[in-house]
C-alpha cells in the first residue's frame, strides 16, 4: 500500500483511531462509549499488527529488518523505518500493554475523555516510532514529540500539583534533549548523514566520541532516569493519572536504555568504555540510594516510583558491562520490569479509584476484604523483589551476574539491593493489606471487579511464564547483542592495534 | 516418579490455592494431604532404589530455562543418595504435617490457603533438593523463603506475625546476597553453573587467587565462604538466626515443618552438596566449623531460659543446626546429614508435640502457665518424651542401644575431637557441642517438667505471681511475653481459667506423633551404617564429596574413650540439674536468677542481638533513607535543579504567574523543540 510497510502501519495505525475520535461530539453516555471502544479497539488492532510483526522478525539475524525507506521533505530528509532485536522486544512491549492502560481508564477517566484518548493514541504512534526510526532526525523527532502527550496528559489529567509535576519533568527532559540534538548536527555534520545503519559503521574520532557520548548521556539518564537526576520521576508517578503512570513507568523509561543500546554503546565504544566506571558509579548509588529512600515513603506510588529508578540502576548496570549476560540481563529487566511496575501501578490505581487516596497511612488489612486483589498484588510484589520464578528475578540475576564479571565491587554493592528491594516492597505490603481491617471507610471496600480481574489476569501468567520460560524474549535479543559486542570488541582491538603501531 | 513426587505438591497447591474458596476446605485438607502421602511413599520407594539399593542414581532435564551468552540453565532433576535422603525427610514429615494440621486447623476459617502454603512449601523445598544447577536451587531456596514468610504470617491480623515474617524474609535475603554473589563467582570460575561442570573444574582451580572485593585471595575460598554466607541465613547460624525464633509468630504445624525438619536444614544440604568446593577450601570450612560451634553454644544458653514452649524448641533447633554446621566444617558431611536425618524426625516430633500441648491448653504457649499435664493428656506427654530422650541422645555407650540423637549427636562431637586434634576450630567445636550436649539436656527436660509435671496451672500461676515480686526480671520476661502473644492469650484463653480441662488431642494429630516418635526411636540405630558405617561407600555412591587426605570417618573410632563417654555424662549432667531445680527443690530457678540478674537478663534477651541490629541496622536504614530523601532529593537534588531554576524564572519575570496557570505553555514549549528539529534539518541542510 504506497510502497509502505508494516512498520509504518503499525506506526500510524493508532493515528487511524485518533481520526475516528475527533468526528466524535459532544459528552452523551453514548460518544463515550464509542470513543472508550473505538481507543481500544485500535490498541487492540495495533497489538494485532505487531503480532504479525513478529512472525516476520527473524530473531536469529542481528540485521535491520522489515527495513521500509523513504525521502521525506524533498531530497534531505529521509524517513527510514526497521527493528533489530533491540527494538523489536520494545515495540512488543509498547503495543501489548497500550490496551491496558485504556482499560485502566475505563471508569477513572470522565473529563475530556475524548482529549484523553487522542493523548494517548498519539503517544502510541510516538512511542513505536521511537522503536521503529532508523534515521537520527526521525529518531529524534518521535523521541521528544513522546513528550508533549505525556506533558498534556500529566498536565491535564493529573493530581494537585499536576503543573509542578509536568514543570519539572519538562525541565528535566528539555536540557537532555537540547544537548543531544547539538550532539546530532555534530554527527551529521562529521559523518554526513543521519542514517543510524550508516552511522553504525562510522568511526567517529576519540575526541569527539566523548563530548557525542556525554551529550547523548544527558538525555539518556534523564530519561531513564539515573541518579541523581531522577527527582523528577516520583513527582511525575504521583501527579500522574494511573494509566499516564503505567505508560511512563513501562515504556517511556526505557527509551533512555534503548538510546543506549541503539546509540551510545556501539556508536561510541571508546567513549563508553571510559565512561563505564561513571555509569557504574551512578548505577549502584541509585540502587542503594533510591531503595534506602523508597523505604520511607508515606505515598505508595512514590515508593513505586524510587524503586523504579533503582531497577533502572540495575538496567545501566547491566548495560555498560559489556559482555552477554549483562546486556541480555539488562533487557530483559527492561522488558520485565515494564509489565511488572505497570501492573503495580495498576494495582495502586485499583485502590486509587476506590478510596481516592495514595498515602499508605489510609490503608491497612485489605486482605480482608479484598483477597483477589491481595494475591494480585502479591504476585507483583514478589516480581518487583526478584523472586526466583517471577519474571523479575531473569534481568536482575543475569545483570549481576554480569556486573560481577565487569567489577565485583559493582556486583558487591548492587547485589545489597536485593535486601532493601525486600525491605521496601514487604513493608509497603504489609501496611496496605495486612492486619486488621480498622478504618472505617474502608470496611465496604469492594473486591476486583471481573473488568480488573481481565486487566491483571494476563499481567500475572506473563509474569510467571516468562519467570519459568524466559527464553522468548532472550532469544529474540541474543542476535543483536553478540553483535554488539564483536563489534565493540572489534573497534576496541582495532584502535589497542593503531595505538600499538604508532 | 522424581517428576509426581516434585509435581504432586505443586498439583495441590494450585487445587487448594485456585479452587479452595469453591470446594470448600474439607477437599482442600483431603487433596493436598493424599497427593503429599503419594509423595511420601514414593520418596521413599527412590530411597530405598537409589540409597539403600543399586541405582545409580540420574539426572532428568525437564526444560531449558535461560541462555545467555555461555550461560546455560535448565530445569533438571537430580536424584542421587543425598537427593533422596532429602526427600525421605521433607516428604515424609510434610505429609504428616499435613495429617496433623487437619486436626490441629481444625477451627481455623483459612484452612483451604493454609495447606495451599503447606503445599507450595513442599514444592519449592523439593525444588531445591533436586537441583542440578545452582540457580534451580536457588529458585528452591527463595521459594522456601516466600513459603515460609507466607505461613509465618498466616494469622494475617496480628502485627507481631507480621513483624516476624517480613524479618525472616528479610534476614533470610541478606543469606541470600552472598548465596547470589557466591553464584556469580563460581560462574566467574568455571564458566558453568550446572553441578556435574562445577564440579569437574574444582580440582583445576585449587590455590587459583584472584583479585575481589581489592583483596587478592583463594577463589574457591572466597566462593566457599560467600555460598556458606547464604546457608547462614536459611540455617538461621549465629549473626542470621534472629529470624528463627520470631518466626514462631506462625502456626505450630508450620514451626515443625518449615523451622525444624526442612527449610533450615537446607543450608546444610547445601553444604553437602557443595562439598566438593568445601573440600577444597580448607579456610572457608574452619569457618563453617566455628559458625557452627558458636550457634550451638549460643541458642543452648538463650534455650535454658525462655519460656515460650516454641521459643525452646526454635532455640534448640537452632543449636542442633550449628551442630550439623561443626560436622561438615570438619569434613564428616555425612555426619552432618545424617544428624539432619534424626533431627528431622525427632525435632518435627517435639514441635508437633508441643502443638498438642497448645491445642490441649487452648493455645497457651507459656509453660509457666503449664503444669502436671502428664494425667491430662498421657500420649502427648509419651510421645514428647520420647522427642526428649532422641534430643538429648540417651544410649548406652559402646552398644547399638539408644535413641536417634545418640548416635547422630555423638557421632559428631567425636569427629569435632578428631579433627580438634590438629585445629584449634574443631577442638573449639567439640568443646562447645559437649557444653552444649549438657544445656540441650537441660533445657529439654526443664521443658517436660514444667509442662508435665509439678502442679496444676492455678498454683503454677500463683506461684509465678508470688516471684514477681521477689525478682523484678521476671517481671521484664512476663512483659515481653505478653507483648508477643497477646492475641493468643485473649481470643482462646481469656475465659474462663478454670473451665476448661486440658484435653487429649484428637487422632489424627496422635498419629503423626507416633510415626514421628518411632522414626526418634529407631532412626539412628537402624541408619548409622548407611550414612557413616560400613556401608558407607554403597550408600552415598560418590554423592557427598571427600578430598584424598580426609579420612575422619575412619579416624574417628581411634579415640579415647572418655571422648565417646563425654556427651552421655554431660547429658546425664543437664537432666540431674534439670531434676534437681525443677522437680526435687522448685524454685531455685527463681533464686538463680536472682542471684545473677545481668546473665538472666542477657539470656532471656537473646544476648540482645535484636536490640543491636535495631540499633545498627533497622533505624539507621530508616534514618538514611529519610536524609536521602529530605535532604539529598529534596534539599540538594531539586533545589540546585528544577525548584533552583524554577526560582530563578520566578524572580525576573511574570513567567511564574503562566507556570501556575497553565500548561498551554509548556505545550506550546515542547512543540517548539520538534519545530527546531525539523528547521535545524533544513539550515543543516543548507549548510551542505
Amino acid at each position: 500500500m504506497f510502497g509502505f510497510g508494516i512498520l509504518t502501519g503499525l506506526t500510524f495505525l493508532p493515528l487511524v483511531g485518533v481520526a475516528f475520535l475527533l468526528t466524535q461530539k459532544g459528552d452523551d453516555p453514548s460518544t463515550l462509549r464509542n470513543i472508550r471502544w473505538a481507543t481500544l479497539l485500535t490498541t487492540f488492532a495495533t497489538f494485532a499488527l505487531s503480532l504479525v510483526a513478529w512472525t516476520r522478525f527473524d530473531a536469529t539475524s542481528a540485521a535491520f529488518q522489515l527495513v521500509e525507506e523513504h525521502p521525506w521533505f524533498g531530497s534531505g530528509l529521509v524517513y527510514k523505518l526497521g527493528v533489530d532485536g533491540f527494538s523489536m522486544p520494545f515495540v512488543m512491549l509498547t503495543t501489548f500493554l497500550m490496551p491496558f492502560a485504556i482499560l485502566a481508564s475505563w471508569e477513572s477517566v470522565e473529563k475530556r475523555v475524548k482529549e484523553y484518548m487522542i493523548a494517548f493514541l498519539v503517544l502510541e504512534t510516538l512511542m513505536i516510532g521511537v522503536f521503529c526510526a532508523l534515521d537520527l532526525v526521525l529518531f529524534y523527532l518521535f523521541f521528544e514529540g513522546g513528550l508533549i502527550p505525556m506533558f498534556l496528559i500529566i498536565g491535564i489529567w493529573g493530581g494537585k500539583r499536576r503543573v509542578y509535576a509536568s514543570f519539572k519533568f519538562f525541565l528535566y527532559t528539555l536540557v537532555g534533549s537540547l544537548l543531544m540534538l547539538i550532539a546530532i548536527l555534530a554527527m551529521y555534520g562529521h559523518a554526513g548523514t543521519t542514517d543510524i545503519a550508516t552511522l553504525l559503521k562510522t568511526d567517529f574520532p576519540k575526541d569527539m566520541q566523548y563530548w557525542l557520548w556525554l551529550a547523548f548521556f544527558a538525555s539518556f539518564a534523564v530519561k531513564m532516569p539515573m541518579w541523581p537526576v531522577h527527582t523528577w520521576l516520583p513527582d511525575a508517578h504521583v501527579e500522574a493519572p494511573t494509566a499516564g503512570s503505567v505508560i511512563l513507568a513501562a515504556i517511556l523509561l526505557k527509551m533512555g536504555g534503548y538510546g543506549f543500546l541503539r546509540f551510545s554503546l556501539p556508536m561510541f565504544p571508546d567513549a563508553s568504555a571510559h565512561f563505564a566506571p561513571l555509569v557504574y558509579a551512578m548505577s549502584v548509588i541509585a540502587i542503594v540510594y533510591t531503595s534506602l529512600v523508597a523505604l520511607v515513603q508515606e505515598d505508595i506510588k512514590k515508593l513505586i516510583a524510587y524503586s523504579s529508578v533503582a531497577h533502572m540502576g540495575f538496567v545501566t548496570m547491566g548495560l555498560f558491562t559489556l559482555n552477554p549476560q549483562g546486556i541480555q540481563g539488562a533487557l530483559f529487566l527492561m522488558i520485565s520490569h515494564g509489565f511488572v511496575s505497570g501492573a503495580l501501578f495498576l494495582c495502586v490505581g485499583v485502590i486509587y479509584d476506590r478510596m481516592h487516596t495514595r498515602e499508605i497511612a489510609a490503608y491497612g488489612g485489605l486482605v480482608n476484604r479484598m483477597p483477589i486483589y491481595a494475591f494480585v498484588f502479591m504476585v507483583f510484589t514478589m516480581a518487583n523483589v526478584g523472586l526466583p520464578g517471577t519474571a523479575g528475578f531473569v534481568g536482575e540475576f543475569l545483570s549481576l551476574l554480569g556486573a560481577f564479571e565487569a567489577n565485583s565491587w559493582v556486583a558487591l554493592i548492587a547485589t545489597s539491593g536485593v535486601i532493601f528491594s525486600a525491605a521496601y516492597a514487604l513493608y509497603l505490603y504489609r501496611r496496605v493489606i495486612f492486619g486488621e481491617l480498622e478504618k472505617a471507610n474502608l470496611k465496604d471496600i469492594a473486591d476486583l471487579t471481573p473488568r480488573e480481574i481481565a486487566i491483571f489476569a494476563p499481567l500475572v501468567l506473563l509474569t510467571i511464564y516468562y519467570g519459568v520460560q524466559p527464553d522468548p524474549i532472550l532469544n529474540t535479543t541474543a542476535a543483536s547483542v553478540d553483535h554488539l559486542i564483536q563489534s565493540h570488541t572489534a573497534l576496541l582491538d582495532a584502535v589497542k592495534l593503531a595505538a600499538a603501531s604508532h | 516418579m522424581i517428576q509426581a513426587i516434585v509435581f504432586l505438591p505443586l498439583l495441590g497447591f494450585l487445587i487448594a490455592g485456585a479452587f479452595g474458596r469453591w470446594i470448600g476446605a474439607r477437599a482442600s485438607e483431603i487433596v493436598t494431604t493424599s497427593l503429599l502421602l503419594i509423595c511420601a511413599v514414593l520418596s521413599w520407594m527412590v530411597f530405598l532404589d537409589v540409597a539403600i539399593g543399586h541405582n545409580e542414581g540420574h539426572v532428568t532435564v525437564l526444560a531449558n530455562w535461560m541462555n545467555a551468552g555461555n550461560l546455560s540453565v535448565d530445569w533438571a532433576l537430580r536424584v542421587d543418595t543425598l537427593t533422596a535422603v532429602m526427600l525421605v525427610v521433607v516428604n515424609t514429615v510434610s505429609s504428616l504435617v499435613h495429617l496433623y494440621s487437619v486436626g490441629y486447623m481444625h477451627e481455623d476459617p483459612h484452612r483451604s490457603r493454609f495447606f495451599a502454603y503447606l503445599s507450595l512449601f513442599t514444592f519449592a523445598m523439593l525444588m531445591l533438593v533436586t537441583s542440578d544447577n545452582l540457580v534451580q536451587m536457588f529458585f528452591g531456596w527463595e521459594g522456601v523463603g516466600l513459603a515460609s514468610y507466607l505461613l509465618i504470617g498466616f494469622w494475617y491480623q496480628k502485627p507481631s506475625a507480621n513483624a516476624a515474617a517480613i524479618k525472616a524474609f528479610v534476614v533470610n535475603r541478606v543469606g541470600d546476597f552472598g548465596f547470589a554473589l557466591g553464584i556469580f563467582l563460581v560462574y566467574q570460575l568455571t564458566q558453568s553453573l550446572t553441578f556435574s561442570e562445577v564440579f569437574a573444574a574444582i580440582p583445576g582451580l585449587e590455590g587459583k587467587e584472584i583479585h575481589i572485593f581489592g583483596l587478592d585471595a583463594e577463589a574457591l575460598e572466597v566462593a566457599a565462604f560467600l555460598l556458606f554466607i547464604g546457608a547462614m541465613g536459611k540455617s538461621a547460624q549465629f549473626f542470621l538466626h534472629t529470624w528463627l525464633p520470631d518466626a514462631m509468630e506462625g502456626p505450630t504445624p508450620v514451626s515443625a515443618l518449615i523451622h525444624a525438619a526442612t527449610m533450615v536444614t537446607a543450608g546444610v544440604f547445601m553444604v553437602a552438596r557443595l562439598s566438593p568446593i568445601f573440600e577444597h577450601a580448607p579456610h572457608a570450612a574452619t569457618f563453617v566449623t566455628l559458625i557452627g560451634a558458636i550457634t550451638a553454644f549460643f541458642a543452648a544458653t538463650v534455650g535454658l531460659v525462655q519460656n515460650d514452649i516454641k521459643r525452646v524448641i526454635a532455640y534448640s533447633t537452632c543449636s542442633q543446626l550449628g551442630y550439623m554446621f561443626v560436622a561438615e566444617g570438619v569434613g564428616a558431611y555425612s555426619l552432618g546429614v545424617f544428624h539432619l536425618f534424626t533431627h528431622a524426625f525427632f525435632k518435627a516430633l517435639l514441635f508437633l508435640g508441643a502443638g498438642s500441648v497448645i491445642h490441649a491448653m487452648h493455645h497457651e504457649q507459656d509453660m509457666r502457665n503449664m503444669g502436671g499435664l502428664r494425667k491430662d493428656i498421657p500420649f502427648t506427654f509419651a510421645m514428647m518424651t520420647i522427642g526428649t530422650l532422641a534430643l538429648t541422645g540417651v544410649g548406652i555407650p559402646h552398644t547399638q542401644l539408644g535413641f536417634a540423637g545418640y548416635f547422630s549427636k555423638d557421632a559428631i562431637i567425636e569427629a569435632a575431637f578428631t579433627a580438634g586434634e590438629h585445629h584449634t576450630a574443631a577442638f573449639i567445636g567439640f568443646i562447645s557441642t559437649v557444653v552444649a550436649a549438657a544445656l540441650t539436656s537441660f533445657y529439654s527436660w526443664r521443658l517436660v517438667f514444667m509442662t508435665f509435671f509439678g502442679s496444676r496451672r492455678e498454683s503454677a500461676h500463683g506461684h509465678e505471681a508470688h516471684s514477681h515480686d521477689a525478682t523484678h526480671h521476671n517481671d521484664h520476661a512476663h512483659d515481653d511475653h505478653a507483648h508477643g502473644h497477646d492475641d493468643h492469650a485473649h481470643d482462646d484463653h481469656g475465659h474462663g481459667h478454670g473451665d476448661h480441662t486440658p484435653h487429649e488431642s484428637p487422632i489424627v494429630m496422635l498419629i503423626p506423633l507416633a510415626v514421628l516418635a518411632l522414626g526418634a526411636l529407631a532412626a539412628g540405630a537402624v541408619f548409622l551404617p548407611y550414612f557413616a558405617g560400613h556401608a558407607y561407600d554403597e550408600f552415598w555412591k560418590g554423592a557427598l564429596y571427600t578430598g584424598e587426605h580426609n579420612h575422619i570417618l575412619h579416624e574417628m573410632h581411634e579415640i579415647p574413650s572418655w571422648v565417646g563417654l563425654s556427651p552421655t555424662v554431660a547429658m546425664i549432667g543437664g537432666f540431674l540439674v534439670s531434676l534437681y531445680v525443677y522437680v526435687l527443690k522448685p524454685g531455685t530457678a527463681q533464686k538463680l536468677a536472682a542471684a545473677f540478674p545481668r546473665l538472666y537478663d542477657f539470656l532471656l534477651n537473646k544476648w540482645y542481638f535484636d536490640e543491636l541490629y535495631d540499633r545498627i541496622f533497622v533505624r539507621p536504614a530508616f534514618a538514611i533513607g529519610r536524609l536521602f530523601w529530605k535532604g539529598g532529593d529534596g534539599a540538594i537534588i531539586d533545589g540546585l535543579g528544577p525548584d533552583g531554576v524554577a526560582a530563578r524564572v520566578a524572580d525576573g519575570a511574570r513567567i511564574a504567574v503562566r507556570l501556575q496557570t497553565g500548561y498551554v505553555y509548556h505545550y506550546a514549549f515542547a512543540m517548539l523543540i520538534g519545530v527546531a528539529a525539523v528547521a535545524t534539518w533544513f539550515v543543516a541542510g543548507g549548510m551542505r
